[in-house]
């Protein structure tokens, strides 16, 4: 669900097919019959948008028939728990969850925690929420602190209190019966009802069952929820840490993993430690004492940090200068990329750097983007070719319309050309969290540079311009350790030695780490990301194995690359034994306690702590994972148990809703509450909204619209549109609508198509096919329109860009945008042409009003 | 050429002489398809890589022959993709020699109508000079209510999935070193 | 014609292309083209499903066919997906009229034009049952200075050589290397069509699901493929000949009747002779 694999992780797929080969049943739970529907099994087809309301329709089928794996969900999750007994759920309040502030527009989440716990910090912080870990609170770091030691103050193993998180769930998906799946899905209820039966006879002590997604699960106003939903399914059905089992993430990009893990995100630091933030922590102990859960592997945050400022800053963080915490830059709650483009709307952006990336067409509202990059002093591209984010100042819609004029843009433009993959040296992580090396194959040719080389020089000379200044705002760039060897005629800085900085070393011997349990937080190791610690280890660098799977015994082939953490290939993998360390099944065996050696063994390294038996009891003192009982598997949870309910960590709430999108042509059929009251919207000039549902004017825009990609593009273009063999395999933008409404507006196949919305209108070329049928929601025929995002006005291959019709409406925990559901109108016909485009979307927007 | 071996090539001497009287076989073969040889035999040398489109990572063999990239297929060796690729990373070869890869720097100054030229060295000089300015002319040492910022809110840093770790690790050291806190990639997005 | 190459002769090699696995991701088509420096086609939007190469050519060695089947109210939807090649004939009519001796069956039995000897007449092109062969109507780029573009039109045909410069090399086809779920098989053709007839019975078992062998009989009209296919309907669906025969079947008949007519032509000469030396 929410992925095309077969389309998009090609290769990935030969597992799937594999598998089906062997007898394994395959959903395809998607709004269009793709490539990866033909190859499974079974395809649902189902609303854009309407996934929570199918998936728990699957949690509540497994509570009301029974059909989970009792010992797995008694021991392993938080099912157990009794939560406050201030906590209200959205059946209670008409879609909104306990702690709501309508004036903040934000939930105050200290209803949602278990009972009996004492809330974090006094009065005084009680303001701001329960929200140890704000800023990066949400999305990757929320791992609860608060507890004293590994075990809730209040639980019911029979599962019976009608507070314990069993009976939460049990009480919030009651009405997702197959009947209100139909309905809001458009699915049949008989289809779904096979679906659950083949997940549930897929699970539990001989049998696993696995998730794969993708975009078409994050990127919208609820996309973690998204996700989250499976999770309880999963857990329900003792699907995680298992072989065969889990939620499988497939990225997109070569090392998005290893851009989230060492981030160039702006709430992370390395290793998701929260950036400071300028109003949650004031000092840094604080600071500390908001991050540093007292139980779980994050008791030892202290140690991951200190390592990393001394990776950053060397000898000048010290512990009497709390290693430079005061000096660091604060964060805001929301300073992410949509964020950054208002504001260079608003004109405070004034200087921007892009590498490797094409907000011009790849960000959603695109137009929205392009005029912002047409208001800055200065902006640095760097790509391999020309793309639209460079051109725009004279190659873009805008240009084309007259609302930007060449010489009146004020923006100085560097296009700098990147070295490939071919010609540098480098690690990617890929979307298994493993760590592959790539050598370089040959020199960059003329000025084309990695951007290591960028990056690295560009800081030298800026350290070098201001070695001699007094100023107290660069004292910490001053301070920034910046030393790489660097080699060949163009001063090629030496990857591998910034992967050893990342891997980390102990000072005094200069020893390189081989594990973050290494770590210290006095200040004697160094380390530049610690869940990657042990990548280069005994002066090895552990990416670059490249040992053949036929040599290698074991089908987890952990000699090839290296995973973090620890080469540890599936996580939390002590679920896959049972509470006392047994396998659940001999067929299903992958870790397990090995009585006689007194230690956890199997196919991997086991993720648990070597020697802590199967019947461990934490004392009461018991700090970071001593105090996680042996029997608890989610080691980097407070309590070592996971989440069915999430008591804090997420923005908009505990256990995931039906919530409609942002722009959709329909009524939550649950609520009155209709989308996500936490979504980020930001209506301006440059991002309007389509009107929704049934406010007038939304029949102007009556139609589901979802944006994807083809096996034969990649993303924004930049990588394929530009290399001749791909382009001519899909060497046109088209757009996907059913027979039904091809006949409802008059579009003919092989045609034009001009598709609108209340932003920009675009022009693709008419398929007409039965692969994404109309559907019947809430008993209103609907029809979906799909748009691959992959064109724009720069390459081989032209076209209108998906980008410019959607809008920036985000999810409130990663700020990501809903693309894969909003609502456009559809013509016959070729688009306006010059100052006619504006004026024709203006029109339909008045005729909306 | 000498005159003997244009004798012994004379099509009906060898379509004769090697048991092929129809001329379909090997009688026919040219002197090119007798001496055709897998290009990548020729190649100076080869390198373990990783596909540099989607996150599954797959292994690619890239060989190489006087300094250029002559092609790239899949790394039988690696148990992720045993020596598939998919178009994409198949096309790999012709992505690194695209028609319109870019091996200059290009600038545009304010207002400007066209492309100019410009040295790498001056655009390294240049760029630095203007992140150096716009930070000291923004630099927020504190927010509106008192409390810390150390930082720039003008300036702002995009990419990073489709780059290495160790590119992305120098990218967010520098900034944070910078007090550039606007650090974004595709992650996002 | 195997004969010919005496102990140079080698285990007959092909493909079987299983279409019931195929995703249609084209990577055949480039990888392929990588391999041999095909050029693109041309960047022309057909509107028939995913497939915008429409059939082989000159410019086009592998061609994956989409086919969408089906309307979603009445019965399951089906999106065929296949990936066809030169068939590489055990009774090739390409290689038979060929006058200039280009096309050759090599010693690893396959079906292959010469480039270096080619001079473009073109009598292969109707000779072909399935349409493959095909004159290349493009500037005439010779490789490895791939670059470097001559005015002169190449006007020679092209078609799948099953990489015989891989094969020789020892390395599989650059098609059935990349495809990431092995619908394109390759290796000697008798294990390859083992492996069909039991895969065959598999479906078959399962669901059937109009799963059939196509060119794999060694008594079909062209003597069998060297690459043949397992596919889930008709022939006709993937725009295959149902029966395709070869079209030189009446060769060795139109000898017998060419001979005749030498013979009394060389009669009447020597006749003529004879007379006019009288």
């Amino acid at each position: 669900m929410g992925s095309n694999m077969a389309e998009n992780h090609p290769v990935g797929f030969q597992w799937v097919m594999e598998a089906r080969e062997r007898g394994a049943r395959i959903f395809h739970v998607d709004p269009r019959f793709t490539r990866t529907s033909a190859m499974c099994t079974d395809w649902i087809g189902i609303r854009a948008g309407s996934d929570i309301a199918f998936l728990g329709g699957v949690v509540n089928y497994i509570l009301e028939h029974g059909r989970w794996f009792e010992e797995y969900v008694k021991h392993y999750t938080n099912a157990p728990v009794v939560i406050s007994e201030e906590f209200a759920d959205t059946e209670d309040l008409d879609g909104l969850f306990s702690g709501w502030d309508p004036e903040k527009g934000k939930y105050d989440v200290s209803s949602w925690q278990y009972a009996g716990m004492e809330v974090h910090g006094a009065a005084g912080q009680r303001e701001e929420g329960f929200q140890p870990t704000k800023g990066e609170g949400s999305g990757h770091g929320g791992h609860g602190g608060g507890l004293k030691h590994g075990e809730p103050p209040e639980e019911d193993p029979e599962l019976q209190h009608p507070r314990c998180v069993f009976q939460l769930l049990k009480k919030h998906y009651a009405r997702y019966t197959p009947e209100f799946v139909s309905e809001t899905c458009g699915c049949s209820a008989e289809a779904f009802v096979e679906y659950c039966d083949a997940i549930c006879d897929n699970s539990g002590r001989e049998r696993t069952g696995a998730f794969c997604y993708a975009v078409g699960w994050t990127q919208h106003t609820v996309g973690v929820q998204y996700i989250r939903t499976a999770a309880i399914i999963q857990q329900l059905l003792g699907n995680m840490g298992r072989p065969g089992g889990g939620i499988m993430a497939l990225r997109g990009h070569a090392s998005i993993q290893g851009s989230t893990d060492i981030p160039t995100l702006y709430n992370i630091l390395p290793g998701y430690l929260p950036m400071p933030h300028t109003e949650a922590y004031g000092d840094f102990q604080s600071y500390m004492d908001a991050n540093t859960s007292p139980t779980g592997w994050w008791g030892n945050f202290r140690s991951y940090w200190v390592s990393l400022m001394k990776a950053y800053f060397g000898e000048h963080a010290t512990e009497e200068n709390d290693w430079l915490f005061k000096s660091l830059p604060r964060i805001d709650d929301d300073n992410s990329a949509y964020w950054t483009t208002l504001q260079m709307l608003d004109g405070k952006v004034k200087g921007y750097l892009i590498a490797g990336e094409n907000p011009a067409v790849g960000n959603t509202n695109a137009r929205a983007h392009r005029l912002g990059l047409a208001k800055l002093d200065w902006l640095v591209v760097r790509d391999l070719v020309e793309i639209e984010s460079a051109a725009f100042w004279y190659d873009s819609p805008e240009i084309e319309s007259g609302e930007l004029r060449t010489d009146e843009i004020p923006t100085e433009i560097f296009f700098l050309p990147a070295a490939a993959h071919t010609e540098k040296d480098g690690s990617f992580t890929n979307t298994q969290r493993l760590l592959q090396w790539h050598w370089q194959a040959t020199e960059p040719k003329g000025d084309a540079r990695s951007d290591l080389w960028f990056y690295f020089h560009l800081g030298r000379l800026i350290k070098q311009k201001l070695a001699e200044s007094e100023e107290p705002r660069d004292d910490l760039i001053k301070a920034l350790r910046w030393e790489y060897p660097t080699h060949s005629q163009i001063q090629e800085p030496n990857a591998e030695s910034v992967l050893q900085e990342v891997n980390g070393w102990e000072i005094e011997t200069g020893e390189f780490l081989d594990g973050y349990p290494k770590l210290k937080d006095d200040g004697s190791t160094v380390c530049g990301c610690w869940i990657y610690c042990g990548c280069f280890t005994e002066g090895i660098n552990q990416t670059a194995r490249k040992k053949a799977h036929w040599e290698q015994e074991s089908y987890v082939a952990p000699e090839w690359a290296w995973s973090w953490p620890a080469n540890r290939r599936l996580l939390y993998n002590r679920a896959s034994a049972d509470p006392a360390g047994k396998p659940w099944s001999e067929r299903k065996r992958y870790v397990w306690w090995d009585e006689a050696e007194g230690k956890w063994t199997g196919l991997d390294v086991p993720d648990f702590k070597e020697d802590k038996e199967p019947g461990y009891v934490p004392p009461d003192d018991a700090k970071a994972e001593e105090a996680i009982a042996g029997d608890h598997p989610f080691i980097m949870q407070a309590d070592g148990r996971s989440w069915l309910f999430v008591p804090q960590g997420l923005e908009d709430g505990p256990m995931p809703t039906h919530y409609e999108p942002h722009e959709s042509p329909f009524d939550n059929p649950l609520y009155s509450q209709r989308a996500n009251p936490r979504r980020q919207q930001f209506e301006r000039p440059e991002n309007p909204y389509n009107p929704v549902a049934n406010e007038p004017g939304a029949e102007i825009y009556p139609y589901v619209a979802t944006t994807y990609r083809l096996t034969e593009h990649h993303t924004a273009g930049g990588m394929s549109r530009t290399v001749p063999y791909l382009s001519e395999l899909q060497p046109a933008m088209f757009c996907e609508v059913s027979p039904e409404l091809a006949e409802e507006v008059g579009l003919e196949h092989g045609g034009w198509a001009t598709i609108y919305s209340t932003r920009a209108a675009i022009e693709a070329r008419v398929l007409v096919t039965d692969r994404i049928p109309s559907i019947e929601v809430q008993g209103r025929k609907t029809h979906q329109i799909g748009l691959p995002y992959h064109w724009g006005t720069r390459g081989l291959t032209t076209g209108g860009s998906a980008n410019d019709l959607s809008s920036i409406a985000l999810d409130p925990n990663v700020h990501i945008q809903e693309v894969k559901a909003f609502s456009v109108g559809i013509k016959p016909g070729r688009r306006p042409r010059g100052e006619a485009l504006p004026a024709f979307v203006e029109q339909m927007r008045n005729r909306a009003r | 050429m000498n005159l003997p071996e244009v004798v012994r090539r004379w099509p009906v001497l060898r379509q004769l002489r090697e048991g092929d009287p129809l001329g379909l076989g090997r009688a026919a073969r040219s002197r090119r398809s007798e001496a055709l040889k897998p290009r990548n035999d020729a190649a100076d040398h080869v390198v373990q890589s990783v596909c540099p489109y989607c996150a599954v990572g797959c292994g690619q063999l890239v060989y190489v022959k006087d300094g250029e990239v002559s092609h790239i297929e899949g790394d039988p060796a690696s148990p992720i993709s045993r020596g598939r690729l998919c178009p994409k990373g198949q096309a790999s070869k012709s992505f690194v020699h695209s028609p319109l890869r870019e091996f200059k720097v290009k600038y545009r100054r304010p207002y400007g109508t066209r492309w100019e030229e410009l040295s790498l060295e001056d655009a390294m000089e240049m760029i630095a000079q203007r992140i150096i300015d716009t930070r000291a002319a923004s630099w927020e040492e504190k927010t509106e209510e008192g409390n810390p910022a150390n930082r720039t809110m003008a300036i702002g840093n995009l990419g990073g999935a489709t780059l290495d770790n160790e590119e992305n690790y120098l990218i967010k050291k520098l900034c944070v070193g910078l007090g550039i806190v606007q650090v974004e990639n595709q992650a996002r997005i | 014609m195997l004969d010919s190459y005496g102990t140079e002769a080698k285990e007959r090699v092909g493909f079987f292309t299983d279409t019931s696995v195929c995703i249609g991701c084209k990577a055949c088509e480039v990888a392929c083209k990588e391999w041999n420096l095909v050029p693109e086609d041309g960047l022309v939007w057909t509107g028939e499903s995913y497939d915008n190469t429409s059939e082989l050519g000159a410019n086009t060695w592998r061609h994956v066919a989409f086919i969408e089947q089906g309307e979603p109210e009445v019965d399951a939807l089906r999106w065929l997906m296949s990936s066809d090649v030169c068939k590489h004939c055990t009774h090739a009519a390409c290689l038979d009229v060929c006058p200039t001796g280009s096309l050759i069956r090599t010693e690893y039995g396959t079906v292959v034009v010469q480039e270096d000897i080619c001079n473009g007449c073109g009598y292969c092109v109707p000779a072909c049952p399935f349409g493959v062969i095909d004159k290349r109507h493009l500037p005439r780029q010779d490789p490895p200075a791939l670059p470097l573009i001559t005015k002169k039109e190449d006007g020679r045909v092209w078609k799948c050589t099953l990489c015989y410069d891989r094969l020789k090399g020892g390395h599989e086809p650059a098609c059935a290397k990349a495809c990431p779920t092995d619908s394109i098989q390759f290796g000697p053709l008798d294990d390859l069509r083992e492996r069909a007839e039991r895969r065959l019975e598999k479906l078959q078992a399962q669901n059937a699901n109009g799963a059939r062998l196509y060119g794999n009989d060694p008594d079909d009209g062209v003597g069998g493929f060297g690459a043949f296919f397992l596919l889930l309907d008709e022939p006709e669906v993937y725009g295959l000949p149902p029966d395709p025969v070869v079209t030189t079947r009446d060769l060795p008949g139109m000898w017998r009747t060419a001979a005749i007519a030498t013979g009394a032509l060389i009669a009447g000469v020597a006749a003529a002779f004879v007379g006019g030396s009288r």
